[in-house]
C-alpha cells in the first residue's frame, strides 16, 4: 500500500440487545480509507451507515473487531486521547446540524477551537475565517433560529473544519435539506475536500453525492456490498439514473 | 496520541452565563422555589433578629409591644428564639426547594440531550459538562437567593412594623439582619448545587450517541 491509509476497520460488527433477541446492525465491515478522498457511504435506510459513522466516529464501541484512525486502535484510547480525537482530529456534520441554539454562528465555530486551548483572539480570527469560506461571514451575529437549514449546514461545515481535522464525518448532511440546498453543501463539501485536502467520509442515500464522490462503499444489511472508485462509477450511476 | 487540555475556569463561567441568559424563562422556573424558600427562611430569621434589637434596645414601651403581638418573653429575658413550628416549617420549604430543584434540572438537562452529545463530539470532557451544570446552578443560585434575600427582609420589616409597631426603627440591628441575609444566600447556593448534582452526573457521563439518538 503505497497511500496513507488515514481509517481503517477490522471485521467490525455491532449488536443491539434488545432484551429477547439482539439486533445485529453490522456483521463485519473492513474497509481501508485513504487520505484526502471524497468517499461517501451509500445504503438504503437502515442499513447500519449510521452506526458505522459512530464507530468510525469514535462515538459508539464496536462489539467485535477494530477501528483504526490514523493506525491507531482507537479502542484502546483514554477519556482524554478520545476527546483530543474527537476535537482535534474528526469533524462532524449531522444530518439534523445540531448546532448549540443558544450560540451565535460565530461562537458555534469557535466552540471545538475554545476546546482545543485555541486562545479567544485567534479562535475568532479563525472562526471569521471560516464563516466567509462558507459564505456566511454577515451573518456570524446570528443564532441557529434564525438561519436557514442551509444556512445552518453550512454554520456546521466552518465548525467541522475549526481545527483543522484530517477527517470529516458526515451522516446524511443533505438529508434535511430541499434539493438545490443540498447540492449547495455537497458542492462545499467537495471544494473543502479539494482546496484542504481534508478525507471526507460521508454516509448518505442521496445519488446526487456520487457525482463528487472519489470512492463510494455500498453498504447492504450490515455488510459492504461493493466499492466502486471514480471511473467505474459513470458506467453504474448510468444504470440506476 | 495527544491528550485534550482543561478548558480555562473563565471559559466556562462565559458560556455558563450566556447558556442561562437565553435560557432566561426556564431558568426562571428552576429558579422560583428556591427564591421562595430563601425568602421565607430569611423572613423568619429577621423577624426574629428585629425582636432581639427592640428587647435588646431596651427603649420604653418595647417590652409592652413584644407582649402584645404575642411573644413569649419572660420578665429579664436577653434574647427571643425561633419557635420550633418555625424552624420546622422553614426546613421542610428548604427540603421540598431542593426536591423542586433536581425536579426543574432533570427536565433542564433532557431537553439539552442533543446540545450535551454535540458538546462531547466537539471534544468536551465529562468534567467540563458537569462544571458547567454546576457553574449554572450556582449562578442561578446566587441571583436567586439574593432576590428571595431581599424579598425576605422586606416582608420581615413591613410584618413586624405592622405587629410591633414602628419603634422597631429605632433600633434594628441592621449588622445581625445583613448577616441573616448572608447566612440564606449562601444556603441558598448551597441548595442550588446540591439540587444539580444528580442530573449533572446523569449528563456528563452520557455517551454522545446516547444523546444524539433522543428525540429524533
Ligand atoms: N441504539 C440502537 N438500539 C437498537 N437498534 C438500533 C440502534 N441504533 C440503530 N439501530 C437499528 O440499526 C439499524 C441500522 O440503523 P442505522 O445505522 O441508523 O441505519 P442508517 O443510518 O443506514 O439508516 C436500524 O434497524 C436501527 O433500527
Ligand atoms: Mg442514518
Amino acid at each position: 500500500m503505497s497511500e496513507h491509509a488515514i481509517v481503517r476497520t477490522t471485521d467490525v460488527t455491532k449488536s443491539f440487545d434488545l432484551g429477547k433477541h439482539t439486533l445485529e446492525v453490522l456483521k463485519g465491515i473492513s474497509l481501508t480509507i485513504v487520505k484526502g478522498r471524497y468517499i461517501s457511504i451509500m445504503g438504503p435506510s437502515g442499513s447500519g451507515k449510521s452506526t458505522l459513522f459512530n464507530m468510525i466516529g469514535g462515538l459508539d464501541k464496536p462489539t467485535s473487531g477494530k477501528v483504526f484512525i490514523d493506525e491507531v486502535d482507537i479502542a484502546q484510547l483514554d477519556a482524554y486521547e478520545l476527546a483530543w480525537l474527537r476535537c482535534r482530529k474528526i469533524g462532524y456534520i449531522f444530518q439534523t446540524f445540531n448546532l448549540i441554539p443558544v450560540m451565535t454562528a460565530l461562537e458555534n465555530v469557535t466552540l471545538p477551537m475554545t476546546f482545543g486551548g485555541t486562545g479567544n483572539d485567534e479562535a475568532v480570527d479563525r472562526g471569521m475565517e471560516l464563516l466567509r469560506l462558507v459564505g456566511l461571514d454577515d451573518r456570524y451575529n446570528h443564532k441557529p433560529s434564525e438561519l436557514s437549514g442551509g444556512q445552518q449546514q453550512r454554520v456546521a461545515v466552518a465548525r467541522a473544519l475549526a481545527n483543522t481535522p484530517s477527517i470529516v464525518l458526515a451522516d446524511e448532511p443533505t438529508g434535511n435539506l430541499d434539493l438545490n440546498t443540498g447540492e449547495e453543501i455537497i458542492t462545499l463539501l467537495k471544494k473543502m475536500s479539494d482546496e484542504l485536502e481534508v478525507t471526507i467520509i460521508s454516509a448518505t442515500h442521496d445519488f446526487k453525492m456520487l457525482n463528487v464522490s472519489d470512492e463510494v462503499i455500498w453498504i447492504r444489511d450490515g455488510l459492504i456490498d461493493k466499492i466502486e472508485q471514480r471511473d467505474e462509477l459513470d458506467i453504474s450511476v448510468g444504470t440506476i439514473g | 496520541m495527544q491528550r485534550l487540555v482543561a478548558l480555562p475556569f473563565s471559559k466556562s463561567v462565559e458560556i455558563a452565563w450566556k447558556s442561562i441568559r437565553a435560557r432566561f424563562f426556564r431558568s426562571l422556573v428552576t429558579t422560583t422555589s428556591l427564591v421562595l424558600a430563601v425568602a421565607f427562611l430569611c423572613y423568619v430569621q429577621v423577624t426574629t433578629d428585629i425582636a432581639n434589637g427592640l428587647l435588646a434596645g431596651g427603649a420604653d414601651g418595647s417590652m409592652d409591644a413584644l407582649l402584645k403581638a404575642g411573644y413569649n418573653v419572660e420578665p429579664g429575658a436577653v434574647s427571643i428564639g425561633e419557635t420550633a413550628k418555625e424552624q420546622w416549617l422553614v426546613f421542610l420549604s428548604l427540603l421540598v426547594c431542593v426536591v423542586g430543584i433536581v425536579n426543574a434540572q432533570l427536565m433542564a438537562v433532557t431537553e439539552r440531550f442533543r446540545e450535551i452529545g454535540t458538546m462531547k463530539c466537539l471534544g468536551a470532557l465529562d468534567r467540563f459538562i458537569l462544571r458547567l451544570f454546576m457553574l449554572e446552578a450556582i449562578i442561578q443560585g446566587f441571583v436567586g437567593s439574593l432576590a428571595g434575600a431581599l424579598l425576605g427582609v422586606l416582608a420581615g420589616l413591613l410584618s413586624t412594623s405592622l405587629s410591633l409597631g414602628l419603634i422597631i426603627f429605632a433600633s434594628l440591628p441592621m449588622t445581625v439582619m445583613g448577616l441573616t441575609s448572608a447566612k440564606a444566600i449562601g444556603i441558598g447556593c448551597l441548595l442550588s448545587l446540591l439540587g444539580v448534582i444528580y442530573p449533572a452526573i446523569t449528563a456528563a457521563r452520557m455517551e454522545p450517541v446516547e444523546a444524539m439518538r433522543t428525540n429524533e
